[in-house]
């Protein structure tokens, strides 16, 4: 949780602990983060040593912050699902769908005709609709979320493929190219809206009323709605959210690769599902950390770029995924048994 | 080492224990004995270490420092197992139990009956039946899932699971505070029974008087320390009992009433309430200002009436009106919107965000005065807490703690914090002293006082008689979930209450 009350308990402290420095740094929540700190450099280290001025290069670092600002967005999103105790595994299928509909050649028309702003509307419309249908199911309809998100993945991707009859739609608006593919102070677009998402997501998380009602529906939903929130609703914001999130994942999908397809966003959903839980967001719900997040976003991203320049495969890359996805669980089932007790 | 005779003669004894928590020294050097056939009660104000010490006891935690002798030998009880085995039993203030598992599952939990590695259920079965029945409960079920039982039934479980181990001690951390009068006196019986055949027993209460009648001698603990050992339990007084908890003398527990104004606005009316279930025609009004006590034996239907009250359950006939306006069935939301406020009974699955700081579970509830645009202000919550927090006395103070670190005493000040802050038209209190020590107990009466003062309608439901007479004004008493009396609470006595809660009940 907030950093604050990891240092008081600390200051507080008189007497002498026992605990090895090591536990109690991961205890604390920005000694989580500096874990993630010092995969991340390890990783980097790696890079340099077995791929030398290929990894060390600035437009391969651009690369790997580009390839992690989509995933990273639908990855806010997701810490917000399940902090509030959900879990979503349509993502990356709300991706496709969104990224489908936003290219249709009528769109593109519209958009030519107009301004290219559209497609950018036309693919929020169509996650925040996603996410709203999810939410909807599960906090009225009280689906069980795996179940509900598990059948709109069928169902989002399905109608993806019958939009674009299976075919990549190309780009062809130049507006919309030239916006994202520009660069901040040389800084691309990408990156720039990644952060701001993430920056925002913070914010909304950690300073506002509904951050706290996150936390508290996710924590303990049958004394969120003693205490009067809202807890339906609350959940159908949360996966809204996340679903407003994979349509500005599919606009920048589509302006990194200039296509709309069905295939887009393929298993987003672990992706993103394991960016956050190695982050530090506990997967059933209360704790969440978007800092946390982002590290996990990055670790992976530049976990397949080394493979990648190494020439690995994709089957060892998802071996290492695997095997991180394990060692940050095991962390962090020793950190809640800590301070449970 | 010298070993004195009274040492000799002392089944258990305790030299110096020390346990220390993360920022917290729990226990900071506690000593006292036990004899076999005695019944040792604890006394200590909420947080003084009393769980901690008898979790100590019982092998769930290890001790950071000091001796613990079973019968004169020094021991070390690595886990509850070990304990166990040497004849210590305990039941733990917070429920151990496993839900998804039947009765007789739980109560053989860890010590299964079992021939050649086959377990001998139907046996298990009887056994669980035969001490449910010394416990005075026909009516549970050894197959039920304990998960569906009520908090007072799975307490009666957690018993018949610490009888079952046929231990040397018997350790029971407030057994007393979900239980009804009568099934007390059950519990009593069966603690003469057992203390007669040699068993020791370690008691916890904040009632004194339940200390008075089955307590030999008391050991008081004030913030983690010993501060008096051996003390006879029938002849302490009990104002040296509480200026030795709580270091200051206190001679009035209950606040003086206000006349209630027969002309004040009825906030609160309800007319015909039927859950279709539980209860049946409860009618109940409340005048601004005034305090109403439901009193009822657990379990028959108060909880669930304060809950259809606030919409979490959805009635199934009658009406609810705030300042005459009707509510919506089954709408939380609009129970809170009219000013209602419910402190539940069940702290922990009902109450709180275990792992969450003191300060966000207070305000929980009244989040929107702390915002603007949707931003928090982190620091007037702190500090609003703060001064709740300090007035109800939780302790540890520091309202950045995490809940879960607090004693359950203290815990339940935080939920009640949560209702205190927020300004409700309506307060629907379950249960709110569970647990809180004397001293803080007549801190909460007094806010609850002056809440009603400032014209806050409050219902009360309390399994403690006393405290209902002594905190309404007027006085509900509720049996097999409809009102069987309503009247001022000055003109009716403790024993006219229990009688007529116990009216059409088997002894
Ligand atoms: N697991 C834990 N982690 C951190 N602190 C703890 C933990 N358990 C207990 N404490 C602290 O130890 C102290 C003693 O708590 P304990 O539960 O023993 O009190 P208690 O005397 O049983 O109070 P009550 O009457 O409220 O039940 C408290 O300050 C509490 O906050
Ligand atoms: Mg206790």
């Amino acid at each position: 949780m907030s950093e604050d009350t990891a240092l008081s308990a600390q200051k507080s402290a008189p007497v002498a602990k026992k605990e090895s420095s090591v536990s109690a740094l991961l205890g604390s929540a920005a000694g989580r983060n500096t874990g993630l700190v010092v995969a991340l450099v390890l990783l980097c280290l790696g890079g340099v040593i077995t791929a030398g001025d290929r990894f060390a290069d600035v437009d391969n670092l651009l690369t790997i912050l580009r390839l992690a600002a989509v995933i990273g967005v639908v990855s806010i999103g997701m810490t917000f699902v399940i902090t509030g105790g959900g879990i979503d595994l349509s993502v990356g299928a709300i991706v496709a769908l969104s990224s489908v509909w936003a290219t249709t050649l009528a769109t593109q028309g519209i958009a030519n005709d107009t301004h290219w702003i559209v497609m950018v509307f036309t693919a929020l419309l169509v996650g925040g609709a996603c996410g709203l249908v999810n939410g909807a199911l599960i906090a009225y309809g009280r689906v069980v979320a795996f179940i509900a998100t598990l059948a709109s993945l069928a169902a989002a991707r399905g109608l993806a493929e019958i939009i674009s009859n299976r075919k990549t739609q190309i780009v062809n608006v130049p507006g919309f190219a030239a916006f994202f593919d520009a660069s901040v102070l040389g800084v691309p677009v990408l990156v720039v809206i990644f952060a701001l998402v993430a920056a925002g997501g913070w914010v909304l998380l950690n300073r506002t009323t509904f951050g706290r009602r996150t936390f508290a529906v996710g924590g303990n939903p049958e004394a969120a709605r003693l205490a009067g929130i809202d807890v339906r609703r609350h959940t159908v914001m949360l996966y809204s959210l996340l679903g407003l999130c994979c349509g500005l994942a599919a606009v920048m999908l589509i302006a990194r690769t200039t296509t709309g397809s069905a295939t887009h966003g393929g298993l987003y959903e672990l992706d993103a599902i394991a960016a956050v839980v190695i982050g530090g967001t506990l997967l059933s719900g209360g704790r969440g950390t978007i800092a946390g997040t982002v590290f996990g976003v990055l670790i992976f991203t530049t976990l397949s770029n080394v493979f990648t320049l190494n020439n690995l495969s994709i089957s060892a890359q998802a071996v290492a995924k695997g095997a991180i996805i394990v060692i940050a669980v095991l962390l962090q089932q020793r950190l809640a048994r800590r301070s449970g007790a | 080492m010298v070993s004195s005779p009274a040492r000799e003669s002392a089944l258990l004894s305790v030299e110096g224990v020390v346990k220390r928590f993360p920022g917290v020294t729990a226990l900071g050097g506690v000593d006292f004995d036990v004899r076999a056939g005695e019944v040792h009660c604890l006394l200590g104000q909420n947080g003084a270490g009393k769980s901690t010490l008898i979790k100590v006891l019982a092998g769930a935690h290890r001790p950071d420092e000091g001796v613990i002798r079973w019968r004169g030998e020094v021991v070390e009880f690595g886990n509850p197992t070990s304990a166990m085995r040497s004849g210590v039993a305990a039941i733990y203030q917070e429920l151990d139990l496993v839900a998804g598992l039947s009765v007789s599952d739980n109560v053989f939990l860890g010590h299964e009956l079992s021939t050649a590695g086959f377990s001998r259920r139907a046996e298990a079965r009887r056994q669980t039946r035969a001490l449910l029945d010394r416990l005075g409960h026909r009516d549970i079920s050894p197959d039920r899932d304990v998960g569906r039982l009520s908090v007072a039934h799975q307490q009666i479980v957690s018993m018949a699971r610490a009888l079952s181990l046929d231990g040397q001690l018997l350790i029971m951390d407030e057994p007393s505070a979900v239980l009804d009068p009568d099934e007390v006196r059950v519990l009593f019986g069966i603690i003469r029974e057992l203390t007669a055949q040699g068993v020791a027993v370690i008691y916890i209460s904040h009632r004194l008087a339940e200390i008075r009648e089955i307590g030999d001698r008391v050991t008081v603990l004030k913030d983690g320390r010993t501060v008096a050992t051996g003390l006879p339990a029938r002849e302490v007084k009990t104002s040296e009992l509480i200026a030795l908890m709580t270091g200051r003398v206190l001679d009035n527990v209950y606040p003086r009433r206000s006349p209630v104004d027969p002309a004040a606005p009825e906030v609160l009316v309800v007319r015909g309430l039927a859950d279709g279930d539980r209860f049946a025609g409860v009618d109940l009004t409340v005048r601004a200002g005034e305090v109403v006590g439901l009193a009822g034996l657990v379990g028959s239907g108060r909880s669930e009436i304060l809950e259809t009250i606030y919409g979490a359950r959805k009635a199934a006939e009658g009406t609810v009106e705030v300042d005459g306006k009707a509510l919506r069935r089954g709408s939380v939301g609009a129970a809170v919107r009219a000013g209602m406020g419910l402190c539940p009974e069940e702290r922990k699955s009902q109450g709180l965000l275990l792992d969450q700081a003191v300060y966000r579970n207070i305000t929980v509830s009244s989040m929107s005065a702390f915002a603007k645009f949707g931003f928090l202000d982190d620091r007037a919550e702190r500090a609003r807490s703060t001064k709740l927090t300090e007035s109800l006395d939780v302790r540890p103070a520091g309202v950045d703690r995490l809940v879960r670190g607090l004693s359950g005493g203290n815990q339940q000040k935080v939920v009640l914090a949560r209702w205190l802050l927020r300004e409700c038209r309506v307060l629907l209190l379950d249960e709110p002293t569970r647990g809180v020590d004397v001293g803080a107990r007549s801190e909460i009466y007094e806010l609850i006082r002056r809440l009603a003062d400032s014209g806050v309608a409050v219902v009360v439901v309390s399994s403690d008689v006393e405290e209902v007479l002594g905190l309404a004004d007027r006085v509900l008493v509720v049996r097999e979930g409809r009102v069987v009396h309503d009247g001022p609470a000055d003109e009716i006595d403790e024993s006219r209450v229990l009688d007529l809660v116990m009216e059409g009940q088997p002894a």
